[in-house]
């Protein structure tokens, strides 16, 4: 069965198949490598990168929850240069796509990374990181409002060359569509959404929170109702492609986001219950589609009965 | 590159160990995965099927012992995930991703001092049992439970182990002062310390370290959710010892850069 999908646009990025690693989730790719191929994926979606590496906030940083769990990492990383002098050259960019998420507090420090990003041939595509909920300044701030949101996807767009962007929206919102609308409008070339719901957790034991942060985002299969109602709404919303997220963690929850009317998907926390979970889910498309009687993605895409 | 793999394993038993009011041990047998090697101080992430979606994350544990035909491994309950997998039974089935982590320095002409906590005793069965000159190893087990809730007789066999039963006042003292002792004993005879236990423990055993200017390594035990490098999760800070210059004073993964780690390369919290 043909599994490669295309999103659409002035700038198309083909897929071999739907299934993306969501950034943060899949490190930078290596870690995962001895567990299946990483050529046999849709494309990998790269943690989170800074201009100037950080360290991210104190822990505990992550705590589980009933089919989910809260994170509150505060995008640790290298930094962009150590990712294109250590990693990037590592990873089999060649055979699949490459996704650098990009992070910055301001739109101008959006764009330089953006350039940098923008120049190099291992790197398929920029995501545009405006939703993490766990960093102070920058991060959420601007996916909350529409004209924030579209000032860095206007400064990343002009920056990152003929590279597709893609914007990652946060559903910490109260109209997603209207962020979406305003990121189309200033040059996005597709959206993600979503990214985590902002949450908490409690220890009534020791009184205290269940992360040093406070409060982190929400994510795991607990949150793929959320999910597919804001990849509804913001595919109804929008003409360009939108790749959804959020609590995928089988072949059928794949499928679900299609019929909702995603290009492709990315898969996050469930790489967290099991490292070979993505190659897995690769594999077992096909047959899911055979269940339900269409020999592709393109047959269910956006065909939601209502 | 890692060579570690993600199989389903068949639950082989699980042996209730020693009687204590409080809490329960048990001994997991699993069927050996088919890992080229392995090191003592390396651990393994175990998701049993029945965990379902309530307890999403993987556990892990240090690996106990391999034989040619299993993999043992040796837990407490202590929490929601120890208790779901002490209900395990014969012929379940359990994700298991390994081996991890990096495991402890195996020398074997030079004396070595095996410190252990509680549950910390776990990965020197291994230890004490692949060791190619096992004379040059001994042993010192401080514990809260019963001697025979911990797989000490099976270290035992092959190494000289103290042990020491904290059960009130005093108990603790008696034990850091042995410990200072023994520490100082093997910083003179140049040797090596491999520690491993609860985090006040490793402190501890931290502080003598550099007291005594022995070369010691301590194995973290922290929260992770896939211990593959990727939840940054078990993050521990490094020092200004730490050998890659750009990553001193930095978080580093405990499960992929440890979870064993020399004792003057991190702070502990």
């Amino acid at each position: 069965m043909n599994l490669s999908v295309t999103l659409p646009g002035v700038r198309p990025l083909t897929l071999n198949n739907p299934v993306l690693t969501a950034s943060g989730t899949f490190g930078y790719g290596m870690e995962f490598a001895s567990y299946g191929d990483l050529t046999s994926l849709g494309g990998i979606v790269v943690k989170g990168l800074s201009l100037k590496p950080r360290s991210g906030n104190p822990t505990p940083r992550i705590a589980e929850t009933p089919a989910g769990m809260l994170n509150a990492v505060g995008l640790q990383n290298d930094g962009v240069e150590s990712f294109l002098k250590d990693k990037l050259p590592r990873l089999p960019w060649r055979d699949v796509p490459i996704i650098a998420n990009l992070y910055a507090a301001a739109p101008e420090e959006f764009a330089e990374l953006a350039g940098i990003l923008g120049s190099e041939d291992g790197v398929a595509a920029l995501e545009v990181n405006i939703s993490c909920p766990n960093v102070k300044e920058g991060g959420v701030l601007f996916g909350q409002k529409p004209s924030s949101a579209a000032r860095v996807t206007e400064a990343v767009r002009i920056a990152a060359r003929n590279k597709p962007v893609i914007v990652k929206l946060s559903p910490n919102v109260t109209d997603i569509a209207a962020v979406a609308r305003a990121v189309e409008d200033a040059g996005a070339d597709a959206v993600s959404c979503i990214n985590t719901l902002s949450g908490m957790g409690v220890d009534v034991r020791t009184r205290r929170p269940l992360l040093a942060n406070i409060i982190g985002g929400l994510s795991g299969p607990a949150i793929k109702p959320v999910a597919l109602r804001c990849v509804w709404q913001v595919a109804r919303a929008v003409h360009i492609p939108v790749i959804g997220l959020g609590g995928i963690s089988c072949a059928e929850d794949v499928l679900e986001f299609i019929l909702v009317g995603a290009h492709a998907v990315q898969v996050g926390t469930a790489n967290f219950f099991r490292p070979d979970f993505a190659f897995e889910l690769v594999k077992e498309l096909p047959e899911a589609c055979a269940r339900l009687g269409v020999a592709g993605l393109d047959e269910l895409r956006g065909t939601l009965k209502v | 590159m890692s060579q570690a793999t993600s199989c389903a394993l068949k639950v082989l038993d699980l042996v209730p160990f020693g009687q204590d009011p409080n809490t329960s041990f048990f001994a997991l047998r699993l069927e050996r995965p088919a890992w080229e090697r392995w090191k003592p101080g390396q651990f393994v992430m175990l998701r049993p099927r029945s965990f379902g979606l309530d307890l999403p994350w993987g556990r892990p544990f240090g690996i106990c012992h391999m034989t040619p035909h299993h993999m043992i491994c040796f837990f407490q309950v202590v929490g929601r995930g120890t208790a779901r997998m002490a209900q395990l039974k014969s012929g379940d089935v359990v994700r298991a991703w390994g081996p991890l982590g990096n495991g402890f320095a195996m020398e074997p002409d030079t004396p070595t001092l095996l410190l252990a906590g509680g549950m910390g005793i776990v990965p020197f069965v291994g230890y004490a049992h692949t060791h190619p000159k096992p004379w040059n190893l001994s042993m010192l087990f401080g514990h809260r439970a019963r001697l025979n809730c911990y797989p000490a007789d099976s270290i035992n066999e092959r190494i000289p182990l103290d042990s020491l039963h904290e059960t009130g006042d005093g108990d603790l003292d008696n034990f850091i002062f042995t410990l200072r002792e023994r520490m100082r004993e093997y910083a003179e005879q140049s040797g090596l310390v491999l520690a491993c236990g609860p985090t006040p423990f490793l402190r501890t055993v931290q502080n003598f370290a550099a007291e005594f200017g022995v070369r010691t390594q301590l194995s973290l035990e922290n929260r992770m959710a896939c211990g593959v490098g990727a939840c940054l999760g078990c993050v521990v800070n490094t020092t200004d010892a730490w050998p890659v210059e750009e990553k001193r004073r930095w978080p580093v993964q405990a499960c992929n850069h440890g979870p064993v780690f020399w004792a003057q390369h991190v702070t502990l919290e």
